[in-house]
């Protein structure tokens, strides 16, 4: 995949530099223009919007679902039908397969609600890279995932803590079994990978996955338009490849949208779950 | 994905994607609070409610099934019990009442037989004394006859003395005999 990109822009750079036709997408993609509430902090753009609409259609779907669960239990009609069935299985993804496999059935629930809400903030943000209209993911700015991470991190701080009091930093910071004088070693390493490291890579693996996703997306589709409508002779042939490329990569992000959402619930719950064991 | 990542960041303008604006982290604060409220005090507790009702209801019916089906294997050995017992009762009302008929047959049997004995015993009794009386009535009648006769004869033959006293001997005495 990385040579296929470097050749892509190798032949796009000199079209792109030599024609007028051909705009390579920049970072500026991720900061559109202003449509509301200009130069105050509520300032929303495409993106902000994207992701109240996100939340909107959340909100509706599990509103539906958290509907049809209760008139299940209050009418006894505990067979589920196709619709409350989905709503179960995704749900039980992330109950069981990620919060009650890392936790137990217990503590998996204690943390159920923040673990659920990142998953399907995350899965419903990254999938908007690939919906038609939408196209850009919510979670390709840096906001949501750093407001995530810092959930996570407050999270599993606060998890250690409760359990194992303030013992919770002396063992992350000086584990056990290590003889002394490597503690002036140890400890700087283990403070930068677990306070520092963990939040920021759960915030950038994300972002920059949503960036990179949505830039390759771009710059297939643009160069497909180019080749087809402003290219001459051979050079239109060129569109069926891009295009080629560009479904792929669409295909592709579906795949990464529910990967990302998968990779920073489950990195979550197992940070608490090391936060909660006895020995780190 | 790095070159083209770094060949996009070098043209582009200063923005840099690792600060965030203030109302970047101000919706995605409302957002992910709002969803979070949402997951934790709404769908959550619901689904979980519901999971668990319907654990316990499968659990309850399973065990209503199992008394029901306890039920109804006690209900069958009952059935089959009180098979047996009718079964038992016929056979000895049959029984019963086929010695019963054969104790009959015999008595109603003994009984023809006795009354058939009476009823010969009557007869013979009935003949014996219907032929004394035909004997005793005869002997009168063959009296009477022969005193008749005698008469007529005295009448005839009054002149005759001798004859006719003979005659009337000898008539008795052929009666006499003709009678044993």
């Amino acid at each position: 995949m990385l040579s296929t990109l470097t050749l892509l822009s190798a032949v796009l750079k000199p079209v792109a530099e030599g024609e007028g036709g051909f705009e390579a997408p920049t970072i500026n993609e991720f900061y559109p223009e202003v449509v509301a509430f200009g130069g105050t902090p509520l300032e929303l753009n495409r993106i902000m919007l994207i992701r109240l609409l996100v939340t909107g259609l959340l909100i509706l779907v599990f509103w539906l679902w958290s509907n049809r669960f209760r008139k299940s239990t209050q009418t006894g009609q505990f067979v589920p039908g196709r619709f409350q069935m989905f709503g179960e299985m995704s749900l039980n993804f992330v109950r069981k397969s990620i919060a009650h496999e890392q936790l137990g059935e217990k503590d998996g629930d204690r943390f159920l609600p923040l673990l659920t809400t990142i998953f399907f903030i995350v899965l419903g943000m990254n999938i908007t890279g690939i919906i038609p209209g939408l196209n850009i993911a919510g979670t390709s700015v840096i906001g949501l995932p750093l407001i995530l991470a810092l959930a996570a991190y407050v999270t599993f701080i606060y998890a250690g803590v409760r359990k194992h009091g303030l013992r919770f930093f002396k063992n992350a910071l000086f584990p056990a079994g290590v003889p002394a004088p490597f503690y002036i070693l140890v400890t700087p390493i283990e403070f930068l990978s677990t306070f520092i490291l963990r939040p920021v890579t759960l915030a950038l693996r994300l972002m920059m996955n949503m960036i990179a996703g949505h830039l390759l997306l771009v710059l297939c589709f643009s160069a497909t338009q180019y080749f087809f409508f402003n290219s001459e002779g051979i050079f239109k042939t060129f569109g069926v490849g891009t295009f080629t490329f560009g479904f792929v990569f669409t295909l592709f992000e579906m795949l990464v949208a529910f990967l990302q959402a998968y990779v920073f619930t489950l990195l979550t719950t197992v940070y608490i779950q090391l936060s909660l064991a006895d020995e780190h | 994905m790095t070159p083209v990542i770094h060949e996009i960041m070098r043209t582009s303008a200063a923005a840099n994607p690792l600060v965030p604006a203030t109302a970047d982290l101000v919706w995605s604060a409302v957002v992910f609070a709002i969803l979070l409220v949402f997951f934790w005090f709404k769908v959550l507790p619901n689904f979980k409610k519901n999971i668990d009702a319907r654990t316990e209801a499968i659990e309850g019916r399973l065990a209503l099934a199992e008394k029901a089906q306890a039920e109804a294997a006690a209900k069958t050995a009952n059935i089959e019990a009180d098979q047996a017992a009718s079964r038992q009762e016929r056979a000895e009302i049959i029984n019963a009442a086929r010695a019963e008929a054969a104790q009959v047959s015999v008595e109603i049997t003994e009984a023809a037989r006795l009354n058939a004995e009476r009823m010969i015993e009557t007869a013979k009794k009935q003949i014996e004394a219907d032929t004394q009386s035909a004997v005793i009535a005869l002997r009168a009648e063959v009296g009477s006859l022969a005193l008749e006769l005698a008469s007529s004869v005295v009448k005839n033959n009054l002149k005759e003395d001798k004859s006719a006293s003979a005659i009337v001997d000898g008539f008795l005495a052929d009666l006499e005999k003709e009678g044993k």
